[in-house]
């Protein structure tokens, strides 16, 4: 059952240099109970698009087409005011990056939960502060941090604090954008932990945005890979990380570039150059400026999305083109 | 056995904390023990891993190395020369031989100046290199080194021009323009993206092969400590806890912090989905004001015992050749 269907979306920028394409027809579709990974290096639209799903593009941003369906609804086609009652935060919450460094200093957290629950639900305090609680304990916090101030709190304690409150409104799909970058490993694994027992206890759907293939590889069920505001490959943990080896060579060198712990390599990949200048992406494919195998017909036109095998979409002229 | 070209004993960095009215008259001081007895060598040629979480006091060693800050106590020994306190023209002298790449290579340049003003300053500030045209083809030299080529295409930009990977290349080039002996570099890939990271560190590898430098790599990551150096150090607050070969360290780690943090790694491999991994260690990483008492692992550790918490912190010890740890109980783990 898809509870989000995106659909062709595109979200353009529009400053003064000229518009920038951050998101040039991207379709997915996220299931119930799924954690849908996105991957890609920086500027490839990763955050752009949980924005967009949130129909709040960042200004100079606007989505200038595409469908984002939700159980069937447009939200698109929602007003500010609809979008506030129905979707936001009530359907659909997001995790920012960074999120854990913007709680107010001179709020207790108390106070800052209160404030965004009071505001979407009419509710007493008492039964407000019982369903902060709640939460707080399924994210592994007392109800002792209540009272203190977020400089008061490590880096993994606000970060459960921001994943609570995003979750005590009850919404069906949550956006993670790089939820555990900045945090040491050691909580950085145990806050992915948390995230999987919130997706089984809650029945939760999870988008994971993150440029970290091996983060991706604990918590995705499947693996979208971005690049250059377009998707160019789509599948399964086990077809992206299994022995067959994932089939876009952009997915292939990503993947060879990350360093693995537990073998010592000789000499790791990497992609030479840069991912394009998205004022003026390149035709044919956007890749072709870096592909190792890329070929004439790259160069011109541009790939579609195509299925290899079942639950596995890719966008290279290689691949599904005999 | 090569020789030792940088050695550090019982180094000690302390922070003041800031008291309150009746710690004031009471007497009372407290600190942050940032850096507590820390001690290795770094052999001349060798690239030497110092891993740990925030606030384990890597970067406060870095500093400390670099003379930014002084140490509260301890030695430090540059190729057999005491250089814990130094009079201003050895450190002079001593700054052209050591060089740092700081982490962040957007805060590391001047936005105002062109790459041609980042390279030769260091030569302006330590009066060398010549006159303005000597000074532009070392410059254009250590761009050349850095495979920043052509120079040309790069010295009349600035600094917001480049990548990450390219400003991280010229930060090194800066450090390069001096022809040090030993660089220490604190995080230098932590904010370059993924498909650069390897290629700068790539580099970074080749040049200490061809000027036989020596690095001090800081990092909190284990998988590029692993590809990058030939021996790792872990902290924990403040202490080093393991050292020994890069590869020997991670496939047999001996403390059981260390077990902990190579547990927590992921790697990009399937079937991790929906499987949720036990990490052998309790707790939050405490405050480095108040450490505990005994191991000052104990509180977080899964196999601490009575001993643990009451004797005396346990020493590094030799358990293979190369391989230190500090640990009482590690034979039985």
């Amino acid at each position: 059952m898809e509870k989000l269907a995106i659909k062709n979306i595109k979200l353009h920028y529009f400053t003064s240099k000229g518009v920038i394409r951050a998101l040039d027809g991207v379709s997915f579709d996220l299931r119930a109970g799924e954690t849908l990974g996105v991957v890609g290096e920086s500027g490839c639209g990763k955050t752009t698009l949980g924005t967009a799903l949130l129909n709040m593009p960042t200004p100079p941003g606007r989505i200038v087409a595409g469908e984002i369906l939700f159980d069937g609804l447009d939200i698109l086609k929602l007003n500010e005011d609809e979008l506030r009652k129905q979707i936001r935060w009530e359907k659909i919450a997001m995790v920012f990056q960074g999120a854990m460094n913007c709680l107010t200093p001179v709020y207790t957290i108390r106070k800052q939960m209160m404030e965004t629950i009071l505001t979407h639900r009419k509710m007493t305090k008492q039964e407000a502060e019982e369903r902060i609680i709640k939460y707080l304990n399924l994210v592994g916090l007392s109800a002792d941090v209540l009272r203190r101030y977020p400089h008061e709190l490590s880096g993994g304690m606000k970060q459960r604090i921001v994943i609570a409150t995003a979750l005590f409104l009850e919404p069906q799909v949550v956006i993670c954008d790089e939820p555990t970058t900045a945090l040491d490993v050691v909580v950085q694994a145990q806050i992915i932990n948390l995230l999987k027992q919130l997706k089984e206890q809650l029945k939760l759907s999870f988008i994971f945005i993150t440029h970290d293939l091996a983060t991706e590889a604990e918590v995705a069920d499947r693996i979208m890979v971005m690049y250059a505001g377009k998707v160019v490959e789509i599948g399964t943990n086990e077809q992206i990380y299994g022995p067959q080896r994932a089939a876009h060579p952009y997915t292939q060198l990503l993947m060879a570039a990350t360093p693995r712990l537990r073998q010592k390599v000789d000499q790791l990949a990497f992609i030479p150059g840069t991912p394009p200048d998205l004022l003026a992406p390149p035709a044919g494919c956007r890749f072709h400026l870096r592909c190792p195998q890329v070929m004439e017909r790259c160069r011109q036109e541009e790939p579609p999305l195509v299925e290899v095998e079942p639950a596995h979409t890719v966008a290279c002229w290689r691949c599904g083109h005999e | 056995m090569s020789e030792v070209i940088f050695e550090v004993k019982n180094l000690q960095k302390w922070f003041p904390v800031k008291r309150s009215l009746g710690q004031l008259l009471r007497g009372q001081r407290t600190w942050v023990r940032a850096v507590d007895g820390v001690s290795f060598q770094i052999k001349k040629g060798e690239i030497f891993g110092l891993i740990g979480e925030s606030g384990c006091g890597k970067t406060t060693t870095g500093k400390l190395i670099m003379k930014l800050m002084d140490p509260t106590g301890g030695q430090m020994l540059y190729r057999g020369q005491d250089v814990t306190h130094l009079s201003p023209e050895a450190l002079q002298a001593y700054k052209r031989e050591v060089q740092m790449i700081f982490q962040d290579p957007y805060a590391s340049m001047n936005p105002r100046f062109r790459i041609r003003e980042v390279l030769t300053e260091p030569l302006v500030i330590h009066r060398l290199g010549g006159n303005e045209q000597e000074k532009l083809a070392l410059a254009a030299d250590a761009l050349t080194k850095v495979k920043l080529t052509p120079p040309s295409d790069f010295l009349d930009r600035f600094s917001h021009m480049l990548s990450g990977g390219q400003r991280q290349r010229v930060a090194t080039a800066r450090t390069l323009i001096l022809s040090p002996r030993f660089i220490v570099a604190d995080e230098p890939v932590s904010m370059v993206d993924l498909s650069t990271r390897a290629e700068l560190l790539h580099m970074m590898k080749e040049i200490q092969q061809d000027l036989d430098l020596t690095y001090l790599y800081i990092t909190h990551d284990l998988s590029t400590a692993r590809y990058f150096t030939d021996r790792i150090a872990v902290m924990y607050l403040g202490r080093i806890v393991e050292m020994g070969p890069a590869g020997e360290l991670i496939d047999h780690p001996l403390h059981p912090y260390t077990r902990a943090l190579i547990a927590a790694v992921p790697e990009p491999v399937p079937g991790r989905v929906n499987v949720i991994k036990e990490i052998p260690i309790k707790g939050e990483i405490p405050s480095a004001a108040q450490i505990p008492a005994g191991c000052r692992f104990h509180p977080r550790c899964l196999f601490a015992t009575d001993e643990c918490r009451n004797l005396p912190e346990p020493e590094l010890v030799q358990a293979e050749p190369e391989h230190l740890v500090a640990c009482r109980r590690y034979k039985e783990l």
